[in-house]
């Protein structure tokens, strides 16, 4: 028997393998935080134009002052639909003004996903070419900034949101930040 | 009593699925005819119980026996009988029950069609489906039963998912499945080949109808589920890269993969490894699909209750089929390239062009699709990539399939004459090109992508239509086109319809969310849209919100539309679209959230040529039955016979 023509087996055994994980994954864990190259550096500059009043944008700077979160998300990203409810539960009880950027996506498709679902945030930002995404390091979505008043990123979150997750990293980090404030 | 009975049908068919898959391959083994014999009555009588089977879970669902918790989850009083049927398999496991009653049906009829094949191959191939089947059917009665009671009966079920009660859903789930199930046939023949060392060609050419019928069906199945998803869904799109699309994409592109390397594996000999491979291949796809919608391990729309037990249960059942014949294919495997040699120039080489791009988009989706397990395990958190992923990189890999394929039919086997072939198609490429500046002149606005179809599907249209002309031109009347010839003309015609579809529909689409006041007008994509106003309508088991719009183009009434924003008895709401199609233009309305004071929001799409996106399917569908029907498959005839004269176009000419 030639190694040749054992590489579907070991093709499919790694693809088994994955699949596995995923199912054991899905049962014990949880979003695990990643470090970020960002995390204690200021934000990235941008100007972007508003989901729902095109001719409006906002930028960088004018959110300086109070922190707030960004959350990416897309109406093509199946993660997101998942994270939604989560997002709809907790945005008031954050504390701090959420964001959503609109990432490579859709401005009608976002509407009509939010029309359907719900729109958790208090202002939505289009990235519709992904540059911004770009800027801030975005694998894909969905993923959450923490930015504190003077336009730093504080926190990191890739993948969706869960209520664990929440209570475990992102509530201590928004708790954190006020605590710092005088 | 009935539903004890279905159960107890249920498992009487699981012991005749575990004799189907042991003793006729012990015989085909040991050489003995009576453990040989055993094959066919048993796929009979494991068919007789689980049609008895699916007919009490049917019946359940007619009478409304809410003591049956699968019936009460899925229906309840008010559901017109007729979405009764379909809500059989409304779910996990009605579509299960579903999923193997599919496969006893093919079963069935491999079975009673194949009484000229070698009976120990056969004996073989009944025993793999058996196999199977034995798997499926364990896997209901252990984790899935359809027939569980919920006593004390409740007075009355919850509703079936409202987006499920349409026309659309009673044909789509039996048709996809009739085409994934089907590919196991030609997986049965594989393995059967495999397992009995007969690794001559004869077993392609069998194989070859059954391959063809199943990937029509999946074309059928696959092309539904677009048009449902299109004017059921209420988002206007005909595609979403969902995980569970993907799911029934992938065993269509390595099926599609699958049905030319056979064509060359029966008349040439070369590809035998790889049609092994691809059979393997395609069939282990669609139990990879089923594995990723019943087991929770992917987020889809079309999300099946899930439970970890049913995860594990598939998976291993997965490994022991899909290792188990990648295992017997490492062991068995012709060593040796076999069949006639070829040049660079040749069909041989535009097949294996083919069988590439569209194994390797198979592959792509499969990693696009599986990519938020590997972002887990990379421990970079779980993503999705969504249509700016596939939507990339897909069209890059089916350029050179659309650049390619007029060429096809005009290669000759083995050593093409370049010449030859360019000539036949120049006047296809002169015409596309003209179609093209035709079109730029005409729709000075148009975008490079509508362009960009225009000339694909002219390009693609054309070659075809040239070689079919061709044929008719040089070949003596009756012996113009075998049905396998004319199924491939079909399809491939298809494929332009298609094209033209995709691109126009994707570059030229107006999409926009309005708002209107009573009796307002708004102009979209050059049309006017009147909206006069929301009244309250009844239907069997929904009250509706029902507005009209009146369409116009200048002075004249293209049509009125009444779009519908349904409330369902069990609470759940469902949007339903108005379309007015058109071979040219869809103009589909639906019905937004109402805005006070009378007003409305109001969805409008003007999609040109978006039904040429399910035309092209249906013209692949009709091409793979006809090339099913081909005369050269139901005889039997000596291998000597398996190039058969008519496949060769240039021959015949000379």
């Amino acid at each position: 028997m030639s190694l040749g023509r054992l590489l579907p087996f070991i093709g499919f055994a790694l693809i088994v393998a994955l699949l596995v994980f995923g199912l054991r994954w899905n049962r014990t864990h949880d979003m695990n935080w990643v470090p970020s190259p960002l995390i204690n550096k200021p934000a990235p500059e941008f100007t972007l134009p508003l989901l729902y009043d095109s001719t409006k944008s906002v930028s960088r700077k004018e959110l300086l002052g109070k922190p707030w979160l960004l959350n990416v998300f897309g109406s093509w990203c199946v993660t997101c639909q998942d994270e939604h409810p989560v997002l709809m539960t907790y945005a008031k009880k954050f504390g701090v003004q959420l964001i959503g950027l609109n990432w490579k996506d859709d401005p009608d498709a976002a509407k009509r996903w939010l029309a359907q679902f719900g729109n958790p945030y208090d202002t939505i930002l289009v990235d519709t070419d992904g540059k911004a995404g770009i800027d801030f390091g975005v694998y894909g979505a969905p993923e959450t900034f923490l930015v504190d008043g003077q336009g730093v990123v504080r926190y990191k979150h890739i993948g969706n949101l869960t209520p664990e997750s929440i209570a475990r990293e992102l509530d201590p980090a928004i708790a954190r930040l006020r605590t710092e404030r005088p | 009593m009935l539903p004890e009975l279905g159960q107890f049908a249920l498992i009487l068919a699981l012991l005749l699925a575990a004799v189907q898959c042991t003793l006729p391959i012990w015989g085909a083994w040991r050489g003995n005819p009576a453990l040989i014999g055993v094959a066919r009555p048993a796929v009979a009588g494991q068919a007789v119980f689980v049609v008895l089977a699916f007919g009490i879970l049917t019946w359940a669902f007619l009478t409304q026996d809410f003591s049956v918790a699968y019936v009460a989850q899925n229906s309840n009083l008010s559901l017109p009988w007729y979405y009764r049927f379909p809500a059989v398999w409304g779910a996990h496991e009605g579509s299960l029950l579903l999923w193997i009653l599919i496969l006893n049906i093919w079963t069935v009829a491999v079975a009673a069609f194949s009484r000229h094949l070698p009976e120990a191959l056969m004996a073989r191939v009944l025993g793999v489906l058996g196999f199977i089947s034995c798997g499926f059917l364990l896997f209901t009665i252990l984790t899935s039963n359809p027939f569980l009671r919920h006593l004390p009966a409740l007075p009355d079920g919850s509703d079936l998912n409202p987006i499920l009660q349409d026309p659309g859903l009673i044909m789509h789930p039996p048709m996809l499945y009739t085409g994934y199930v089907g590919f196991s046939v030609a997986f049965a023949f594989a393995i059967a080949a495999l397992l009995g060392g007969e690794l001559d060609v004869a077993w392609v050419r069998w194989a070859r109808p059954w391959t063809n019928v199943a990937w029509a069906f999946l074309t059928l199945g696959i092309t539904l589920g677009s048009w449902w998803a299109y004017y059921v869904l209420g988002w206007g799109g005909w595609w979403f890269w969902d995980p569970v699309e993907n799911a029934s994409f992938m065993p269509w592109l390595v099926g599609t993969a699958l049905i030319h390397s056979q064509a060359v594996t029966e008349k040439r000999g070369s590809f035998r490894a790889w049609t092994l491979l691809l059979s393997i291949f395609a069939f282990s796809l669609s139990l990879l699909g089923t594995f990723l919608v019943r087991s929770g391990v992917l987020t889809s729309v079309h999300a099946f209750a899930s439970d970890p037990r049913r995860g594990i249960f598939i998976l291993v059942f997965l490994g022991i089929v899909v290792g188990g014949s990648l295992l017997i294919y490492a062991l068995r495997a012709p060593k040796v390239a076999g069949g006639k040699a070829f040049r660079l120039l040749s069909r041989e080489t535009l097949l294996l062009v083919n069988n590439l791009m569209f194994v390797c988009a198979a592959a792509m989706v499969l990693l696009g699709t599986l990519y938020p397990i590997i972002g887990d395990m990379l421990g970079v958190g779980r993503i999705s990539v969504g249509p700016p992923y596939f939507g990339f990189v897909f069209p890059l890999l089916m350029l050179p399939v659309v650049l390619l394929i007029p060429f096809g039919p005009f290669f000759r086997w083995a050593m093409a004459d370049w010449g030859a072939a360019w000539r036949s198609l120049r006047p296809a490429l002169i015409l596309a090109l003209a179609a093209t500046i035709a079109a730029a002149l005409v729709f000075p606005h148009a975008p490079l992508r509508a362009l960009m179809g225009v000339a694909a599907t002219f390009w693609v249209g054309a070659g075809i239509v040239a070689y079919a002309l061709r044929r008719w031109r040089e070949a003596p009347a009756g012996r113009r086109y075998t049905p396998e010839m004319l199924g491939m003309i079909l399809a491939h015609f298809g494929l332009a319809v298609f094209l033209a579809g995709v691109l126009i529909t994707g570059a030229t689409s107006v999409e926009r969310d309005l708002g209107f006041a009573s009796n307002q007008t708004q102009q979209v994509g050059g049309l006017d849209f009147r909206f006069t106003g929301v009244a309250r309508v009844k239907g069997p088991n929904y009250l509706a919100d029902q507005g009209t719009i009146e369409v116009r183009d200048g002075d004249r009434l293209v049509t009125t539309l009444h779009p519908q924003k349904r409330q369902y008895s069990g609470q759940q709401m469902q949007s339903i679209a108005a379309i007015r199609g058109g071979v040219f233009r869809d103009i589909y309305v639906a019905l937004g959230d109402p805005l006070g004071n009378d007003a409305w929001g109001v969805r409008i799409y003007v999609k040109p040529f978006v039904r040429w996106i399910w035309a092209g399917g249906l013209f692949m569908l009709f091409g793979g039955l006809t090339a099913a029907a081909d005369r050269r498959f139901r005889a039997k005839r000596a291998e000597a016979d398996a190039v058969a004269p008519a496949a060769v176009p240039a021959q015949v000419s000379a």
